[in-house]
C-alpha cells in the first residue's frame, strides 16, 4: 500500500531560475497563487508562512534550499480545524532541466489516513502549478473562482 | 462494454487558459494533437462505438480504442490499448477519461486512465510519466498557439516489466 502523498508534473518553457523566483516572490505568488504571498528568507531553518489577502493560511520551516534546484519546507495548515489539527506535512520542489523546458515536480507528503488536508492540497496544487505555468509562458495569469476548486471553506 | 468494475491509477487535473470548444477540439483532432501528444495524430469517430486511433507521425497504429462516452465539450471515455502484441490479453484493456468544466476564465481539464484489475507500479509508470508531459504540453498550445514538443522513451522499468509478461513492445 502506497503511503498518502501528492505527487505532480509539469513542464514549462522556461528556466529553473524562473522557476525558484517563482516559487519564492511574492510579486509573482500573488499573480498565480490565488492573492497569496509566501513569506521567509528561504535560508535553512528559517520560518516559512503562506499569507493569503492578509492572513495567514500555512506556515513551516525551510528544510531545504538548494537554488535553483530543490526547495523543501515543512507544511502546516492554520485555518480550518480539521487541518490545523493535523500534524506537520513536506513539501518538496524539485526543479530539473529538460532539454529546452524545465521539468517541475512537486511532492506533499506526510499525511495520516483519510487526511482532510490531503483532499485539500490534492485539489489546491493542480490550479496553482497551472498558473504557474501560464504566468511564466504567457506573461499572464488566469483567474480561477476559489470555489471552482471544490475545497471546503475555499471560497 | 462495461465500464464499472475500471478503477482510477492516475488523475491529472491541469487548468487551461482556454475554452471548453478549444479543448474539446485539440482533444479530438489530429492536426491539434499532432502539436502536443509526442506528434502522434488522434483520429475519433465521435459516437458511442466509434473507432478511436492514434497514429505515429510516420502513420502506424500506436493505440486504438473505440468510444465509450461522449458528451461534446464536457466528457469523453475511450478505450486506450497500445498496439502491443498480447497485451489486452495480460493487462486487459486501459480506459481514459477526459472531463472538461468551465473554471473561471480557465477550463479545468481532467484526466482519468483506469484499469479492470490491479497492475504493478512499474506497469503503470508508463501512464504516470506521459500524461503530465502531454497534458502540460496541450496546456502550451492552446495558450502560446506553439507546438511544445517534449521528447520522452516510455519508461524502461514498465518495457521491462511488459517483456517479462510475454508483452512484445518493438
Amino acid at each position: 500500500m502506497r503511503k498518502p502523498e501528492f505527487i505532480y508534473v509539469t513542464y514549462i518553457e522556461t528556466t529553473p531560475e524562473k522557476v525558484w523566483e517563482a516559487l519564492t516572490n511574492s510579486e509573482f505568488t500573488r499573480r498565480y497563487w490565488f492573492n497569496t504571498e509566501v513569506k521567509s528568507d528561504w535560508k535553512v531553518g528559517s520560518p516559512f508562512a503562506l499569507v493569503m489577502d492578509g492572513k495567514i493560511t500555512d506556515t513551516g520551516e525551510i528544510l531545504e534550499a538548494e537554488l535553483p534546484r530543490r526547495l523543501s519546507y515543512s507544511f502546516k495548515h492554520e485555518i480550518d480545524d480539521a487541518m490545523r489539527n493535523e500534524g506537520p506535512t513536506k513539501v518538496v520542489f524539485t526543479i530539473e532541466p529538460y532539454g529546452n523546458l524545465v521539468k517541475l515536480t512537486v511532492t506533499h507528503e506526510g499525511f495520516a489516513e483519510g487526511s482532510k488536508l490531503l483532499d485539500g492540497i490534492s485539489k489546491g496544487w493542480p490550479a496553482i502549478l497551472s498558473g504557474l505555468k501560464s504566468l511564466l509562458e504567457t506573461g499572464k495569469a488566469f483567474a480561477i473562482p476559489p470555489v471552482a476548486l471544490g475545497i471546503e471553506r475555499f471560497e | 462494454m462495461n465500464i464499472d468494475k475500471f478503477k482510477p491509477t492516475l488523475v491529472y487535473t491541469i487548468y487551461i487558459a482556454s475554452t471548453p470548444e478549444q479543448v474539446w477540439q485539440a482533444l479530438t483532432s489530429a492536426e491539434l494533437s499532432r502539436k502536443y501528444f509526442f506528434g502522434n495524430a488522434v483520429e475519433v469517430d465521435l459516437r458511442v462505438g466509434g473507432a478511436y486511433i492514434v497514429r505515429t507521425p510516420d502513420g502506424a497504429l500506436h493505440i486504438s480504442g473505440e468510444v465509450i462516452e461522449c458528451d461534446p465539450l464536457r466528457k469523453l471515455t475511450v478505450t486506450f490499448n497500445v498496439n502491443w502484441p498480447a497485451l489486452i490479453e495480460k493487462l486487459g484493456p486501459t480506459l481514459v477519461t477526459y472531463e472538461i468544466e468551465p473554471a473561471g476564465d480557465a477550463v479545468k481539464l481532467t484526466l482519468i486512465e483506469a484499469h479492470d484489475r490491479p497492475l504493478s507500479d512499474d506497469i503503470l509508470s508508463g501512464g504516470r510519466q506521459g500524461w503530465p508531459a502531454i497534458l502540460s504540453a496541450l496546456k502550451s498550445v492552446l495558450e502560446t498557439g506553439h507546438p511544445l514538443v517534449i521528447k520522452m522513451a516510455p519508461p524502461e522499468r514498465m518495457l521491462a516489466a511488459l517483456r517479462e509478461m510475454g508483452i512484445k513492445t518493438a
